[in-house]
């Protein structure tokens, strides 16, 4: 990857960025870590493989990132999605960034394996953007993503074709497991209101305790606040530490926002966001 | 002696300017409809967040009506258009968790239609006294040991 760390030495030395958010070898092989370069030394340590999973576009909305005028970010296609949505939203600035992206055929789906047919994620499977669509320089280059059966679709049938009793049932034995840890939050880069709704106290509309009563109530809000957003990064299954499958309820809201609204999210700069817009034509045969 | 009935509790919430001003009509023209109905009222549909519905089935609600001005006569010009779109995503998600969705009505009620208001409250009871209670959630409310 050393066209990666020219570039970025390149970009620190004339003054276009004065931070890079990029990936660093972990602490174990097949393994690595978010790194925030600063100087042209710190470039030295850049790395991009298949095993560079982390949504780096969720440093962007930050506010110790947000200071620092012009940042450079390396960006898989996934990642520049969610650049683009949160500059769909308003949230980051189209001039405030800089997108260093990298052709990637398909990430690890768990830090630490080795990447290969029966390891590779599933958000990879079906990816569109192997090349990201926004970006400022490009490099890397693409091979040809590995095929497995997407798993996490056939459960969604199988959720689909069970009576509302049993979906309940799967879903309650599912949130059972959540410890409101919030980390599904944390990860993902959608997730930046300053005060979420579930650490509103006046009312409390969200129960703190994590009891599953407010574990339904808060899945379901996480998972509507991003429906019409989420660019199914898939980040938040991965930071669950309760291994909820947090991604089948996202799935589900992107698949309705594709089959009512034909829209996928973080994919055209000038659409406006779903739910922040409507159309006079829309759907109303459920309402009397 | 007799069975004690089934009678549903129904969580409706309501648009101001619409949707009480019509059962307020419903009302002063002597229309009679079930009292299983809640009305909260609301300033706009476009008010409601869908944390008021997921709260209402929380709370032991059986079935939670939603109503407000139909399409173009919002007081704020675009609540209920937002709303719509909004309840589209909504009521997938809420299916998918396994809360039936036919369980949640949704109607548009203008100020002037207080006998279009009663027939919309009489069929959403009775199909929800039909559905029977909501237990599933009601059962995650009693083996909640802390009460508020």
């Amino acid at each position: 990857m050393n066209e990666l760390k020219e570039k970025a030495k390149e970009l620190l030395q004339n003054g276009t960025v004065k931070v890079i958010i990029g990936f660093a070898q972990g602490t174990i092989p097949n393994r690595t870590k978010p790194f925030i370069v600063r100087s042209v030394e710190d470039a030295e340590k850049l790395v991009f493989n298949k095993y560079c999973v982390n949504n780096l576009a969720m440093y962007l909305t930050r506010k110790e990132f947000k200071r620092n005028g012009v940042v450079g970010i390396v960006a898989k296609g996934c990642d520049v999605k969610a650049i683009v949505q949160l500059i769909q939203e308003n949230q980051v600035k189209k001039d405030d960034v800089y997108i260093i992206g990298m052709n990637c055929s398909g990430v690890v789906s768990e830090l630490g394996e080795e990447f290969n047919e029966s390891t590779v994620a599933t958000k990879c499977l079906h990816c569109m953007v192997h090349t990201p669509h926004l970006h400022h320089t490009l490099l890397g280059s693409l091979e040809e993503t590995p095929k497995r059966e997407d798993k996490n679709f056939v459960l969604m049938q199988k959720i689909d074709s069970m009576t509302a009793e049993e979906r309940f049932d799967f879903w309650e034995a599912e949130f059972e497991r959540c410890v409101k840890c919030y980390a599904c939050r944390q990860a993902c880069p959608m997730c930046y209101c300053e005060k979420c709704i579930a650490d509103k106290s006046i009312p409390r509309w969200i129960e703190s305790s994590a009891h599953t009563r407010g574990n339904f109530a808060w899945n379901m809000i996480r998972a509507f606040h991003l429906a019409g957003r989420c660019v199914g990064c898939n980040e938040c299954e991965r930071a669950c530490p309760a291994e909820i499958p947090l991604s089948l309820l996202n799935r589900k809201m992107g698949m309705t926002a594709n089959k009512e609204f034909d829209y996928i999210p973080g994919m055209n700069l000038n659409t406006p966001t779903l739910v922040g817009t409507y159309d006079v034509n829309d759907r109303e045969d459920f309402i009397k | 002696m007799e069975e004690k009935k089934f009678e549903p509790k129904i969580a409706a919430f309501v648009c101001n300017w619409c949707t009480y001003t019509g059962a307020d009509l419903a009302g002063t023209s002597r229309l009679k409809y079930a009292p299983n109905i809640k009305m909260i009222r609301v300033p706009c549909t476009g008010r409601i967040d869908p944390v008021f519905i997921i709260k209402a089935f929380e709370k032991g609600a059986d079935g939670v009506l939603i109503s407000g001005c139909h399409p173009n006569d919002c007081h704020y010009n675009t609540g209920n258009f937002h709303a719509r779109r909004r309840w589209i995503l909504f009521k997938e998600l809420l299916d998918f968790v396994g809360i039936d969705s036919t369980r949640l009505h949704f109607s548009w009620v203008s100020a002037s239609e207080g006998k279009k208001f009663v027939d919309v409250v009489t069929e959403v009871v009775e199909t929800v006294k039909n559905q029977g209670k909501f237990e599933k959630y009601a059962k995650i409310n009693e083996e909640f040991f802390i009460h508020e």
